[in-house]
């Protein structure tokens, strides 16, 4: 039997309490870690046996909740899918980027709450049916025609890499709009008109300036920065739609 | 202290919360509604299941089918008349999800898709890829958002039931952000806290799991019901407890020894069907309890794989091909490459049995009602007496929302006509839990660290109530705990600040996970038999003279809690032989 390989960890965590501090200061703490552990595993070490004070969320410890995105060494990461062995000398965790911080490591997602319900990301049938009637049929190239734009787990990494997100936080962003564009591609549904008005503004797609920084930090592979691409020509198609064809109607 | 007026209050949003609160809002758009979480909806652990949801669908299959698999499966623990009704229930449910845009698998004509499950006779697993948990809970979340009648209480941490003139009538929360309590009136409410794997230090489940839903209910006077059976699901990571679902057996995954032997075939599962060829309710697709158990019997023989990571057994894929791989199990593959360094397309996989689900819960009937009026209960919390001994995989998706949905029916009704609350009384009421969440805060002999008593029960828990148990371990057991709920009151809060104090919330979710414990441990050492997931070397047989009961454990405050039993309902299914070698017809 191999031993598990140990290493001792630094981690420099961005601290910041609003009951006591006026502004954030970084905290050093040192921990015996095993190679193979994540950065979550380390903080849940000094958690439980070095400092009971340091806050952060985190549930699943499986890539798929969507709680522990955080800044690790200015990188949107999820906490929980960071391999210390990526890692090398003292790694710093800060709260995500572009969002306000409640506490420590602990940021609120409210403006992104919104935005995901503003964006209509239920299913607005073509043909409304009883259950009795059995499923809507689908083939397994329609489902692929959306299924990885409903892989998203909200993580919000991709608002914490999105440069315009922080300049214009008007901006509905990668994830939301992806929900969108979800919705629209499935074969069952008929709602996109009604989504338009929210997607098809200057706060919608039309914002992205396709930097793309979405896609690459996405953990699930939701490649949100194809989906506003593929949103933006459908927009630009109604308008020509709308404009250049007499009667047309988008 | 601020008070919330409502007409019914859900403690819980994942799978079960989400499905009664649509539910209500469909059925009466006047009726208010509470959704309280302690955590934001899509973060539930409902997220973290991959198989599937079960539901009769195709035209081999059969209600009767999915009847017997179930009762059978539970080794005739559930409540007959329970399995009934969630069957016919079951592809309604599952069916208004696609209708709510569930991305199910799907068959090349494109209906819906089904795959084989332990235990389970025909293939009737609905599916969406290796995610199946998490889309559905995305597409209650989403689907939640039309209805302006629920309003959210994101990140609230539920406190305690108000109960008054013996009806449920309210609960405390606090809002996490500001360390502020509220009290919430509300004419019923519903519980859908989820399970409490988090006892036992080697889960599936996520950190939230921690029973708060089932201990709230249990120190208001409601009996937790049949909680010494724990399941332990046979294939989890051996080093972060990550579940590789049972879909890489359903899929024909094996499980071989350290002799690269089906050890399955020795403990009434074989025999061996050939490789990548799976049959139904055999060898690898038999019940998760019978393989559990046998990974048991491999280790006291020496025949696991000694790994970094301890004792193991093997998941053999590699026969299954990249594509397939690719197409069916995507998130195993790379969960086990990721944590575990390992490529299942080229290599077996190290496992072992991890805790995976409660059986057990707050007593609930089919009607979803606890014996507490204006009290329900759904999902992973509840005790509806569904799974009975065992639950077979990819039936609790369903119940959550068969029983979620049947919850928020109950409770519809509960509230019609009902008297004026007595606000007083419930200000009073409320005002125990300020104390009680004061005191924590102003502890000033608090000698015990919490992170030190966590570890001690699930230390307990793992040696003493694990997948095989005997009297004198079970007895240490229940000593134990109740050491360590006494020495909880002496617990101490380091961080002593209102805002976001996750050691507050982790000292009150060790209190709720010491009173699961102790209903655990307690029913386990009366129950002197062996029935699916609870097993005894000192009573190994099956007792239907004595133990065709449900286990009730009601709550004595400090003292030792009181036992009694409920029979099991039993329609037209005598109890019989749980048959799981190739034989069985
Ligand atoms: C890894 C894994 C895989 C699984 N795979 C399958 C499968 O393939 N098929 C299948 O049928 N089943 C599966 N299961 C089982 C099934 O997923 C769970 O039983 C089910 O999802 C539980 O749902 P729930 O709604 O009861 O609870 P959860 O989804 O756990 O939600 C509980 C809710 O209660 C809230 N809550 C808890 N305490 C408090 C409190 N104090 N205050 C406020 N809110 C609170 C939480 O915030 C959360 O919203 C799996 C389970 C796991 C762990
Ligand atoms: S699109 Fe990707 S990065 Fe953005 S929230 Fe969803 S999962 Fe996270
Ligand atoms: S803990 Fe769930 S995503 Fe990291």
């Amino acid at each position: 039997m191999t031993p598990l390989k140990e290493r001792l960890v630094q981690l420099e965590v961005l601290r910041y309490n609003p009951d006591t501090d006026t502004e954030a200061h970084f905290q050093r703490y040192e921990v015996v870690c095993q190679e193979e552990w994540v950065v979550l595993d380390a903080l849940n070490k000094v958690k439980a046996d070095i400092d009971p004070t340091l806050n952060y969320r985190w549930s699943c410890h499986m890539a798929v909740c969507g709680s522990c995105g955080m800044m690790i060494n200015g990188e949107p990461k999820l906490s929980c899918h960071a391999f210390l062995r990526d890692y090398e000398g003292v790694i710093r965790v800060e709260p995500l980027a572009h969002f306000p911080v409640e506490r420590d490591l602990v940021t609120a997602p409210d403006d992104f709450m919104e935005k995901l319900k503003r964006v209509k990301p239920y299913m607005i049938p073509k043909e409304k049916k009883p259950i009795s009637e059995g499923e809507y049929k689908q083939t397994p190239a329609q489902l692929m025609k959306f299924r990885q734009y409903s892989m998203c787990i909200n993580c919000m990494l991709c608002y914490a890499a999105c440069p315009q997100y922080g300049l214009t936080p008007s901006f509905i962003g990668p994830a939301a709009l992806t929900l969108a564009h979800r919705y629209n591609q499935d074969s069952r549904d008929g709602g996109r008109a009604e989504r338009q008005e929210v997607v098809a503004t200057h706060e919608g797609v039309w914002e992205c300036t396709f930097v793309g920084a979405c896609s690459e930090v996405c953990p699930a592979q939701v490649d949100p920065a194809s989906a506003l691409q593929q949103m933006k020509i459908t927009s630009s198609l109604d308008w020509i739609v709308e404009h250049l064809i007499p009667g047309g109607k988008p | 202290m601020e008070t919330i007026s409502t007409d019914v209050a859900i403690i819980g949003a994942g799978g079960a919360g989400l499905r009664a609160a649509i539910a209500l809002a469909e059925t009466d758009p006047k009726l208010r509604i509470a959704l309280i979480s302690k955590v934001y909806p899509m973060r539930s652990h409902t997220c973290a299941a991959e198989g599937g949801a079960a539901g009769v669908i195709k035209p081999d299959d059969s209600f009767d089918m999915h009847f017997d698999d179930t009762v059978g499966g539970g080794d005739w623990l559930s409540d007959q008349d329970c399995v009934e009704y969630f069957i016919h229930e079951a592809p309604k449910e599952l069916m208004q999800l696609e209708h709510w845009g569930c991305p199910w698998n799907r068959e090349a004509d494109g209906s819906v898709a089904v795959r084989p499950f332990g235990g389970m006779k025909k293939q009737r697993t609905w599916f969406a890829a290796d995610k199946s948990g998490f889309h559905i809970l995305h597409t209650l979340f989403q689907t939640s958002l039309q209805f302006p009648s629920i309003s959210r209480y994101d990140e609230y941490y539920a406190l305690d039931l108000l109960v008054d003139e013996g009806r449920c009538q309210g609960v405390t929360a606090m809002e996490m952000r500001s360390g502020e309590l509220r009290q919430f009136h509300a004419k019923a409410v519903i519980i859908a806290g989820g399970g409490a794997g988090r006892m036992f230090p080697f889960s599936t489940n996520g950190a939230i799991k921690t029973g708060d839903g089932m201990a709230m209910a249990y120190r208001a006077g409601v009996p937790l019901k049949d909680m010494e059976f724990v399941q332990y699901h046979p294939t989890g990571l051996p080093n972060t407890g990550s579940l590789l679902t049972e879909a890489c057996r359903g899929e024909g995954g094996i499980l071989v020894n350290k002799h690269g032997r089906r050890y399955l075939a020795d403990y009434g599962m074989g025999p061996e069907t050939p490789v990548g060829q799976p049959q139904l309710k055999t060898m690898e697709l038999g019940p998760r309890d019978r393989v559990s158990q046998a990974y048991w019997h491999e280790l006291q023989k020496g025949n696991t794989v000694t790994t970094q990571w301890g004792e193991c057994v093997l998941l053999d894929m590699r026969h299954l091909g990249e594509k397939k791989i690719n197409e069916r199990l995507p998130l195993v593959r790379e969960l086990a490459e990721a944590y575990l360094g390992v490529d299942i397309v080229k290599e077996a996989v190290p496992i072992r049995p991890v805790v995976h689900y409660m059986m057990g819960g707050i007593s609930t009937n089919t009607a979803a009602a606890t014996p507490l009026p204006g009290l329900f209960a759904a999902g992973e919390c509840a005790c509806v007496s569904l799974n009975g001994a065992n639950r077979l995989g990819s039936n609790s998706l369903v119940e959550l929302l068969v029983f979620g949905r049947r919850a928020a029916l109950s409770a519809a009704e509960h509230v019609q006509g009902l008297p004026a609350a007595n606000a007083a009384a419930l200000n009073a009421q409320a005002e125990k839990t300020q104390q009680r969440i004061g005191e924590l805060f102003s502890r000033t002999d608090g000698s015990e660290s919490m992170s030190g008593l966590r570890k001690e029960m699930q230390l307990t828990m793992e040696k003493n109530v694990g997948i095989y148990r005997t009297e004198e371990g079970l007895q240490e057991g229940v000593n134990k705990i109740h050491e360590l709920r006494q020495r909880y009151r002496r617990v101490k809060l380091t961080d002593k600040s209102s805002v976001f104090n996750t050691d507050l919330f982790q000292a009150l979710e060790l209190g709720s996970m010491l009173d699961c414990a102790e209903a655990v441990t307690v029913g386990a050492l009366a129950r002197k038999e062996s029935r699916g997931a609870h097993q005894r070397l000192d009573y190994v047989e099956r007792d239907d003279k004595n133990y065709l009961r449900h286990t009730m454990v009601h709550h004595q405050g400090m003292d030792s809690p009181r036992v009694d039993y409920l029979d099991v309902v039993i329609t037209k299914s005598p109890p019989g032989v749980r048959d799981y070698s190739g034989d069985h017809k």
